[in-house]
């Protein structure tokens, strides 16, 4: 691992050149062990694929006090620290082409049946990476390698909240209306992000996310819960 | 209570910000130049991080219904109470029923106007702060709109006190803003640093509070513009395949997956955000001791000198 300088009020801690769950692990153990020890001078940290950002107080400590303190936590950076992992279930709409409007054309380009990227795609499991770029958007891996598939040639311009969207090696769920070049599959009726709630943010870094397809009629029913403020996220 | 008459183009609500949250996406939010915006509220006896309001290039007009003070820093606009001429950088006492305007900046592009007691408005996620993009904290998550009223809290009037002329922040002239290279230098050519610290950069039209966009010699990567996406610090000076700098502040994303050359010091932020579009800035690298020695020096400014000079 390396320290690289983030300007005066932030230090990046840098691992392995490389995307896994082995190393994004270690980064969000190190972060864990950060928050429980309460490290002098710490602000807040953002976890990413293979690199901690802790943002700090240099009034409270210095750059090298601070790496040498992050460093001696290192050893104990593993899986074996973080506290079980959450569950979540997120209800998708893949046969609605309203919702998921590129699902036929991903099917097609991907030598399968509509049913059968449905299938491969909602019986996988999923890890949140981490939570970045816009509020509550999930990096997530677990896409199945038979749905490994190049962007959209010419990205929207609007995607709506909610889509469920696959493109490379990811999988993506976008938090809010954006623009995006993800062949979008579905669409959850919850909300990722959700400004008026009392917890605005559903998923968390390390959260694992499962799919459960539904149809229109259950995807309307859930969206009114939520509308409502009634409906509680099944959470394992 | 405050009624907006006019809001002028984003006047939004802000305190200091919105901080733990950048793990989950949010950004902390805030004024963009934090030094205005503490000495505004210092000025009529608030706390640092009383929520108040941010205005962008014009001032919004205004009318209380009861006595307080105000006082409006930042940006140089010009500024009535009652049709009177009024002053920046110093406590101006409103009686019930005045009506204050600001107008358009002659210098700068922020100015902030504190009110005593601060706004009266809910704190979200530990914040009042707006963040727009989010449609979070603030009134309702937006700029403020013509006819929206505003409450502060109580508070005692103020002892009326001004900011020296001397000490006022000077935003006309091409500031030099301080950075530490990194954390991506290294997928920079020597030239390319060379570009970026050698000449002077045009603020760009399309500049927000998410990020400072800027137009000078082509900052030329080594290899490749991409990256593995990570945590995007504040300040951080993002350089996209077409070489043209962008710097981050306090509305931009958590993360994202573009080099980052340098980092712009935090005390430098504020100076950043005053640089008009058409206006230039230049880069003068500082290593990290050197940046925190500098952080010091603009905290004892802000903690003496100007308490000092206050009368």
């Amino acid at each position: 691992m390396r320290f690289l300088p983030a300007g005066d009020l932030a230090v990046l801690a840098e691992f392995d050149e490389e995307i896994s769950v082995e190393v994004n692990t270690r980064v969000r153990a190190l972060e864990f062990l950060i928050q429980q020890k309460a490290l002098t001078g710490v602000v807040e940290t953002v976890p990413t694929f293979r690199a901690l950002l802790v943002y700090y107080d240099p009034r409270a400590v210095g750059y090298d006090a601070l790496c040498a303190a992050i460093t001696e936590l290192l050893p104990q950076a593993t899986t074996a620290v973080l506290p079980p992992s959450r569950l979540v279930e997120l209800p998708c709409c893949y046969d609605d082409p309203e919702l998921g409007f590129d699902l036929a054309p991903a099917a097609e380009r991907l030598g399968l049946s509509t049913a059968e990227l449905v299938r491969l795609h909602s019986m996988a499991e999923y890890l949140v990476y981490f939570i970045g770029f816009t509020p509550g958007l999930p990096y997530m891996t677990g896409m199945p390698d038979r749905l490994q598939i190049a962007r959209l040639d010419t990205p929207r311009v609007r995607v709506p909240a909610g889509s469920v969207g696959i493109g490379g090696i990811q999988c993506c769920v976008y938090s809010v209306e954006s623009p995006g070049g993800f062949w979008v599959l579905g669409r959850t009726p919850l909300r990722l992000y959700d400004p008026d709630a009392p917890e605005p943010i559903l998923l968390r870094p390390g959260d694992r996310v499962s799919f459960r397809a539904i149809d229109r009629r259950e995807y309307d029913r859930i969206a009114a819960q939520v509308d409502a403020r009634s409906y509680r996220p099944v959470i394992a | 209570m405050i009624r907006l008459l006019d809001p002028g183009p984003q006047t939004t609500i802000q305190d200091l910000g919105r901080f733990g949250q950048l793990r989950y996406g949010i950004p902390p939010s805030g004024p963009v130049d934090r030094l205005a915006f503490v000495l505004a509220n210092r000025l009529v006896g608030n706390p640092d991080g009383a929520a108040a309001l941010e205005c962008t290039l014009i001032g919004p007009g205004f009318e209380v219904d009861g006595p307080g003070a105000i006082a409006v820093t930042g940006a140089d606009m010009p500024v009535t109470v009652d049709g009177r001429e009024a002053p920046g950088w110093t406590t101006l006492v409103l009686r019930p029923g005045d009506v204050v305007k600001l107008g358009p900046a002659r210098v700068g592009v922020r100015s902030y106007i504190a009110f005593s007691g601060g706004l009266d408005v809910p704190s979200v996620m530990g914040s009042r702060s707006t963040y727009l993009r989010g449609r979070l904290g603030g009134l309702e998550g937006r700029a403020l709109r013509k006819e929206d009223r505003l409450r502060v809290f109580a508070a005692p009037m103020p002892r009326p006190r001004r900011v020296a002329r001397r000490a006022v922040p000077a935003y006309g002239s091409e500031p030099t803003i301080r950075v530490v290279l990194g954390p991506q230098a290294d997928r920079f050519t020597r030239a390319g640093v060379g570009a970026l610290l050698g000449n002077a950069y045009e603020m760009l039209p399309q500049s927000d509070r998410m990020g400072a966009r800027l137009s000078g010699e082509r900052i030329t990567h080594s290899r490749g513009h991409d990256i593995i996406s990570d945590g995007i610090a504040l300040g951080a000076i993002q350089v996209p395949g077409d070489g043209q700098p962008i710097i981050l502040l306090v509305d931009r994303q958590s993360t994202g997956g573009y080099t980052k050359v340098a980092t712009v010091c935090s005390f430098d932020i504020g100076r950043v955000g005053q640089v008009r579009p058409g206006q230039s800035l230049r880069f003068r690298a500082v290593t990290v001791d050197e940046a925190h020695r500098l952080l010091r020096e603009a905290d004892a400014v802000l903690e003496t000198g100007f308490r000092e000079e206050i009368a």
